[in-house]
């Protein structure tokens, strides 16, 4: 542990979450996260991933105070402008300021994780542990199913819905989520199965509680720590998968910026205006690059195999 | 045998599932599948010309059945662009995604394979960190954008290499198409310049790709070895005095090799997807560029058929290095 670590906290609650023995369940969890987290916090990777995170949640809160100017309207007689002076990244063909459509775009991006996270992980959770709690045929059908939709390439498929579907924010969430649910399926199957046979299910059963309650009730919360922490795995995924439909014009509309489609529109210019598909790019990266390294961190907290 | 069963069974229903996905895409998702076919300026006896070819007037399971046994056919319908029947239009376009997807696996293996394993016999130095930290990049960076990057700097400003395309502009067109590889066309025509040429036009897509397949290779290649090194015959052989780089690169590679096989595979059937990005920046005239170029075409029978090829691509190999690890590794029998 860090000395400064031991500095700064105030020792009476260090000492409740550092407990031998805890007297509630809650503090045992807290303990153990808090645990997870000093492990966590001491890899500065990891750390550098959570700033990165952190500055993009705070761009796309405050981005009308944090852009300088509107990124939908331009000023057409300031187009494509180089980098520097009240134009810090330059502008693009539109003279829209660069910078500030890509805070703005921050939003675009927070908000398309957060749909596919909140689309692909409960249906994830519904098809793993149903099949995990009824078992037999039932399981062999959602299962095989998993495993199908798992053996297709995703990217491809999620060209294909997002091209069925037509472009637009909502249609490439979905693309997105139809293609990343099976992990979570297998997740939430694994974890069922080694709930099922526990002692309070036999409780809740007995005492008169349906399939259907015992299920989302009791198995599916058990499901959430694990599907979480895997949801978070795969956010830089998302993230790219969702910049490259948006380089292929099939995200979001036109005047809306979005990351991906900015490095397209900036790509007939490339040799002249170099700057204009640079720059977005770079947010790409930087952003998944900071959930890489937490999942990295996270791995290496939650998984010491890997180390 | 029952084995072998098992898994032909498996290849078939999870390509059944594929042929199932591509036909929800293409007959439900649309509004109107006839337009999505025809294109918006049909005449009217275009469409119900269509809607009949289509057997649209069918019930949705038998049309699901003769949509099936076309494709199983080859049948992939006809590109609403070109008129051509779309399975020979990716049968001349697929030898250039080969191309550049074997080169780029062969360069993620000959360098994220000695990575790995120097990574992990430095566990936690800075040589680790670096490896882990320069994979991790490969894992965050959009391929278009890098490939966008690596025109402008190799092409643009330092002039190093040729811009997008298979071989310099207007040369395309008179080598003649014998295997559709073009480093390999251009030596049968017995051109050096022109194998030159398409050399220089493969490297920069081709490490690019190859930079992706090293980021999970070393990555892989790593948490194997790191499993091996732990083991107790390890320290067996340094006690009885086997030099390190024999206790490596035999002993623990030994063991690992089959595994790393299967990764390698799997990185394989990965690039073909990743190139569907990488082709439209490079403008390389393979399955990707061809998908992408049909979405914006609207010409959706053309990017079910690519997706359906590269689909069943995706799936065999997977199918494949599972059967291999069966076959090569005793433990998993």
């Amino acid at each position: 542990m860090t000395d400064w670590a031991i500095a700064v906290t105030p020792p009476r609650w260090r000492k409740w979450l550092l407990a031998e023995t805890p007297q509630s369940r809650l503090q045992a969890r807290l303990s153990r996260a808090y645990l997870s987290w000093v492990a966590f916090a001491r890899n500065p990777l990891a750390m550098l991933g959570l700033v990165i995170v952190a500055i993009l949640v705070f761009c796309a809160v405050f981005a009308p105070w944090v852009a300088p100017h509107n990124p939908i309207a331009g000023d057409l007689g300031n187009r494509l402008v180089a980098p520097g002076g009240e134009h810090w990244l330059g502008t693009d063909q539109q003279g829209r300021d660069i910078w500030s459509r890509i805070v703005y775009g921050s939003r675009t991006t927070l908000l398309i994780i957060f749909m596919v996270a909140i689309t692909a992980a409960p249906v994830g959770i519904v098809i793993g542990a149903t099949a995990g709690y009824l078992g037999g045929k039932v399981e062999a059908v959602l299962m095989r199913l998993t495993d199908a939709f798992l053996a297709f390439p995703k990217l491809v498929l999620a060209l294909a819905f997002a091209a069925a579907l037509g472009p637009g924010i909502e249609n490439a969430v979905l693309a997105i989520a139809l293609t990343s649910w099976p992990p979570y399926a297998r997740i939430a199957r694994a974890e069922t199965l080694t709930v099922r046979g526990t002692d309070y299910i036999a409780a809740a059963r007995i005492s008169g509680a349906s399939g259907m309650r015992i299920l989302i009730g009791h198995i599916m919360p058990m499901c959430m720590p694990s599907l979480i922490v895997r949801v978070s795995l795969d956010m830089a995924g998302v993230i790219l998968i969702a910049a490259g439909l948006g380089f292929l014009g099939l995200g979001v509309a036109p005047p809306q910026p979005e990351w991906g489609a900015m490095v397209s529109e900036g790509r007939s210019q490339i040799l002249e205006q170099w700057w204009v598909c640079t720059y977005p790019g770079v947010a790409i990266f930087i952003v998944s690059l900071g959930f890489n390294l937490i999942g990295d961190g996270l791995r290496d907290v939650l998984d010491p195999r890997e180390g | 045998m029952k084995a072998a069963l098992r898994l032909i069974l498996s290849v078939a229903t999870t390509l059944l599932g594929l042929l199932l996905v591509t036909f929800i895409i293409a007959r439900l998702l649309p509004a109107d599948p006839v337009l999505a076919v025809v294109g918006d300026h049909a005449s009217e006896s275009t469409i119900e010309a269509a809607r009949i070819r289509l057997g649209l007037d069918k019930p949705i399971l038998v049309q699901f059945w003769i949509y099936l046994t076309n494709v199983l056919q080859g049948d992939l319908g006809e590109s609403v662009r070109t008129g051509r029947p779309i399975a020979s239009e990716l049968a001349r376009v697929f030898p250039a995604t080969l191309e550049l997807a074997t080169l780029g696996t062969l360069i993620g293996v000959v360098l994220g394979v000695p990575l790995g394993v120097w990574a992990a016999v430095r566990k936690d130095t800075w040589i680790d960190h670096m490896v882990r930290f320069f994979g991790l990049i490969g894992y965050s960076v959009p391929i278009f954008w890098l490939g966008l990057m690596g025109l402008l700097v190799f092409y643009a400003k330092l002039d190093w290499l040729p811009g997008p395309g298979r071989l310099d502009f207007g040369y395309e067109e008179i080598v003649t198409p014998v295997t559709g590889v073009m480093t390999i066309d251009t030596l049968i025509a017995g051109d050096f310049d022109l194998f030159r040429n398409a050399l220089a036009h493969l490297i920069l897509p081709a490490s690019l790709l190859g930079y992706f397949s090293l980021a999970y290779i070393s990555r892989m290649t790593r948490s194997l070895m790191l499993g091996q090194l732990r083991q107790e015959y390890i320290l067996t052989a340094r006690v009885k005095g086997v030099p390190e780089r024999r206790i490596i690169w035999k002993h623990a590679m030994g063991n690992i090799l089959v595994p790393l096989l299967t990764v390698i595979a799997l990185s394989y059937g990965n690039l073909l997807e990743g190139s569907v990005l990488t082709e439209t920046v490079f403008a390389w005239r393979g399955l990707g560029l061809y998908i992408t170029d049909s979405i914006f075409g609207q010409d959706m029978p053309a990017v079910l058929g690519g997706t359906i090829v590269v689909g069943a691509i995706f799936i065999v190999i997977n199918m494949l290095t599972d059967v291999a690890y069966r076959v090569l590794d005793p433990r998993a029998r």
